[in-house]
């Protein structure tokens, strides 16, 4: 991933009125405090050297998901056009915990930054293939079927995207 | 004015009233968001030829394609069940709910299973069936039909939908905002999701290689009524496959930028049932999720329902290229004034859905509102799989108008009303045959003038054809426009001086209405250097065309090309003022000619004025056509939708400004009056709806004082209809004095 790719994720995320950060994977807890409303639940990251902070309750139960305000989940995979994150469902309730809760917050690794949509599905294509699942999420949930464009149809209300370098 | 035609126009009427507003904010903002979306893609009309071709590809294999789902999703441990038509669909969807004993199914959106109607089929089953798509579940709880494919409830204001909400719900406080209304909406949903046991879905796409599903969605109901229950049931027309996922690309990056202007919608799943994630039990609130066995269930029922046959048949064929976006819904004069469910029909709306409806319920039901194509051709670029939509709409057109006995072929030609010979109605005969109808008006004119503007004659068009009274009538000139080239001598550049040769085309209108503009596209070309003959040659059978006429307009085509096949041989080029004529030369000739003879006309024809911007700019000079008196330079220009899909707009706009003119554009689509469909009495106050736009801004303060001039003649007819200043080619304007 280069740096300009890195750049237009984070400018496409800025269109899409998404906050997004930038740290490293030792102050991953701090970055997450700042961009997080309690309860906090979420899905184990699966990045190696990268975990979420002992705050975040994990395998919560679905009372949990339901008062949870946030949900920390990783984004194995991102598409700097679109400013669009991958949540990959796994059976640690991923796809739940990104669903639920009112504001979701994404953890992507900068090299997992992909330019454009050939290029994500060219990996969405082995994860398919081998039985995965996943969201390609842009934004927060939307409708306009009320009069007027709200944000948080079903889903959360607000997207934020920790970028760990 | 007929009795059905009557209750058609009161229908319309209502509707204009009651759901206009709504319907054309909606609409009009989707239209104008896809231009601005499909506008930031530098690679747009690479990603819709991709699109075309997975979609021609992925239907001719499509037997093919669905063993190898079949086997796929089978290898993934769900069950893949294809379903003759809709009967057999909802058997196998309420077999499915029983066994597992469901009480609640959720559902989110989809159009095959409104096309199916399967929530009746489980309401009779004692299933409690809910919408979990906000559009769809006010039309449930309003007990209505979709009028949009992607935005159901798109005719519904916000102040229809809190009223509805506090009825049904007996609401302490009323709810106002959309934001209000959106929350309760999410929460009341939320506790029926929550308690479901089946989740239903559509599918956008599926890919054989892996029994993936491609779903796009905004509001995330689909995906919680996936991850929540344990059973998934998705039902998908068979057309729905495509080879792998890859093939999934082009269509993520246009289905939303088509359909609404989103560049991606928020949700797009691509799931590969049954999925990992655990259910969600509610019921069992305290227990961790990832602890609790997952036994997730899942169903595809593929839906053939007419599609199968669709696939074998030449025309209707490309309707299963469709990727339901609404594009052409969205771009469509008509649908941005009333929504698809005023029309009749049974499911679909929007261009195609003549095309849907004729596969899936037959001729009849697409009859009702096939009427509704104006043919004017807006929805052709509009649609991201490039399918033909007008075409399928003029051969539909053409079926019904045969019947089952297919006798029409032999009273197509002249006016002469034989009842007895084929179903065509006088209408269609009338406007089909509207070549011989202009001749005998110049012949007889100003007799036939002043007969077809006396009350008793009024009335008798208003019962026979269906031409509303409202409506001026075309004034037929005594001298058409070849005898006047005739009468002053013929060319009067001489071929041996010329830059160039050209025949100026007499089309129908040119040569007995709008004789003026041909007058004056003479009148350039000659200044310009040019040699122009004006020989006599047939309609172009756009008329018959319009009315479904298929092979009264194919005669026409050979026989155009024949008159005009020696004045391309001898490098005459071919000028054309009208520009619905100039579409069936470079598009629908296509169908008609020998690929040869098609591409020699195409590549030989131009517009009036994309021929002046080609003169003016090989060299000639603008000093020898006319320019503004002083600083009268405002011009209001509408263009004509066929020569705007050509995108030929341009060039009009080049050559005003070249000469010194201060050019204002036309921003609707199309301006309501598109050949026939304007005339008829039932249409009549919809036409005139849709031109309000244009209207509008003609009258605004910087358009208001502005010249006005329009390419086509059912444009300029509605536009003097709608304005009171008169409107003129812009030939004319350009044409030396
Ligand atoms: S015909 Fe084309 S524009 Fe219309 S809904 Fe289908 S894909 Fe979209």
């Amino acid at each position: 991933m280069s740096a300009g790719t890195l750049s237009a994720f984070e400018r496409s995320l800025g269109r899409l009125d998404v906050d997004s950060t930038r740290t490293v994977a030792d102050e991953l807890d701090d970055a997450l405090a700042s961009v997080t409303l309690d309860p906090v639940v979420g899905a184990p990251l699966p990045f190696g050297g990268c975990s979420l902070p002992d705050w975040v309750r994990t395998d919560p139960t679905p009372a949990e998901l339901d008062e949870a305000k946030t949900g920390v989940t990783a984004a194995e995979l991102a598409v700097a056009d679109y400013g669009s994150v991958v949540i990959r469902a796994t059976p640690d309730a991923t796809e739940q915990v990104s669903l639920f809760p009112d504001v979701h917050v994404a953890v992507v690794r900068a090299a997992d930054v992909v330019p454009g949509m050939p290029e994500a599905f060219e990996r969405l294509a082995e994860w398919t293939a081998d039985g995965d699942s996943a969201i390609v999420a842009t934004g927060p949930s939307a409708t306009a079927d009320m009069g007027a464009l709200v944000k948080g149809a079903h889903g959360p209300k607000e997207v934020r995207v920790v970028v760990v370098e | 004015m007929s009795s059905t035609r009557d209750e058609k126009a009161t229908r319309i009427r209502h509707f204009l009233a009651t759901e206009g507003d709504a319907v054309a904010e909606g609409t009009r903002g989707f239209n104008a968001g896809r231009y601005e979306s499909v506008g930031r893609l530098d690679e747009y009309e690479e990603l819709k030829d991709r699109a075309r071709a997975i979609k021609e590809d992925a239907i001719e294999r499509l037997p093919e394609l669905v063993d190898q789902l079949r086997e796929s999703v089978e290898a993934n441990g769900g069950t893949l069940y294809v379903a003759d038509d809709a009967d057999d669909a909802n058997r196998y969807i309420r077999e499915v709910v029983e066994e597992r004993d469901a009480e609640t199914v959720v559902k989110s959106k989809s159009m095959t299973t409104e096309e199916l109607e399967v929530n009746d089929e489980l309401r009779a089953a004692d299933v409690d069936v809910v919408e979990t798509d906000l559009g769809e579940w006010v039309l449930q709880l309003a007990d209505e039909v979709p009028s949009h494919i992607i935005a159901p409830a798109i005719h519904k204001s916000r102040e229809g939908i809190a009223e509805l909400f506090e009825t049904t719900f007996d609401l302490d406080e009323p709810l106002e905002t959309a934001e209000e209304l959106t929350m309760f909406a999410r929460e009341k949903l939320g506790e029926r999701i929550a308690e479901a046991d089946v989740g239903m879905t559509g599918a956008n796409f599926i890919a054989a290689d892996s029994g993936t599903l491609l779903l796009v969605t905004s509001e995330g109901n689909a995906r919680k009524s996936v991850v929540v229950p344990d059973t998934h049931v998705a039902v998908a027309g068979v057309e729905k496959v495509v080879p792998s996922v890859t093939d999934f690309q082009p269509f993520v990056e246009l289905i939303g930028r088509s359909g609404t202007g989103q560049d991606i919608t928020s949700y797009v799943s691509l799931l590969t049932p049954p999925a990992p994630s655990p259910t969600v039990e509610f019921d069992a609130p305290d227990v961790p999720m990832t602890d609790g066995e997952t036994n997730r269930e899942f169903h595809l029922v593929l839906v053939d329902n007419g599609r199968m046959a669709m696939r074998e048949d030449e025309q209707l064929k490309e309707t299963l290229y469709c990727i339901r976006c609404s594009a052409c819904a969205n771009s469509c004069g008509n649908f941005q004034s009333v929504g698809g469910h005023v029309f009749g029909g049974e499911t679909y709306s929007g261009g195609i859905a003549t095309g849907w409806e004729t596969g899936i319920e037959g001729l009849d039901v697409a009859a009702e509102f096939n009427d509704l194509c104006t043919g004017c051709s807006r929805c052709v670029n509009a649609c991201p799989v490039k399918i033909d939509i007008p075409w399928i709409n003029t051969v539909v057109r053409d079926r019904i108008n045969r019947g089952e006995g297919g006798k029409l072929d032999f009273l197509v030609e002249g006016l002469t009303p034989d009842e007895e010979s084929g179903g065509l109605d006088l209408g269609k005969r009338f406007f089909g045959n509207f070549s011989t109808v202009a001749k005998l008006g110049s012949a007889t004119a100003p007799v036939s003038n002043w007969v077809a503007g006396t009350r008793p004659a009024r009335r008798l068009l208003a019962k026979t054809v269906g031409v509303d009274p409202r409506r001026d009538l075309p004034s037929f000139q005594r001298e058409t426009f070849r005898a006047w080239f005739e009468r002053r001598g013929g060319a009067q550049v001489p071929a041996a001086r010329a830059r160039r040769e050209a025949v100026v085309y007499p089309d129908l209108y040119t040569n007995h209405v709008q004789v003026e503009r041909g007058k004056a596209a003479v009148r350039t070309l000659e200044a310009l250097g040019v040699h122009v003959v004006v020989p006599e040659v047939p309609s172009s059978g756009r008329a018959p065309l319009s009315q479904g006429m298929v092979s009264t307009a194919a005669r026409h085509a050979h026989e155009v090309y024949a008159a005009l096949a020696e004045h391309v041989d001898a490098n005459r080029d071919i000028v054309v003022v009208e520009p619905s004529d100039l579409a069936m030369f470079r598009r629908e000739y296509e169908k008609f000619l020998a690929p040869k003879s098609f591409e020699r006309l195409d590549m030989h024809s131009y517009e009036v004025m994309e021929y002046v911007y080609g003169l003016l700019h090989v060299g000639a000079e603008t000093t020898l056509l006319s320019t503004p008196d002083g600083d009268d330079a405002g011009v209001a220009y509408h263009s004509h939708c066929q020569q705007r899909t050509l995108g030929l707009e341009s060039y009009t706009v080049a050559v005003l400004e070249d000469l010194g003119y201060d050019v204002v554009t036309s921003e609707t689509e199309c301006c309501g009056m598109a050949g026939s469909f304007g005339y008829k009495s039932e249409y009549y106050e919809l036409s005139m709806d849709v031109g309000e736009p244009i209207r509008e801004q003609f009258e605004a303060a910087d358009a208001a004082n502005r010249t006005v001039v329009a390419s086509g003649t059912s444009c300029l007819e509605q536009l003097d209809a709608l304005l009171s200043r008169p409107t003129r080619h812009p030939v004319e304007l350009v044409a030396p004095r």
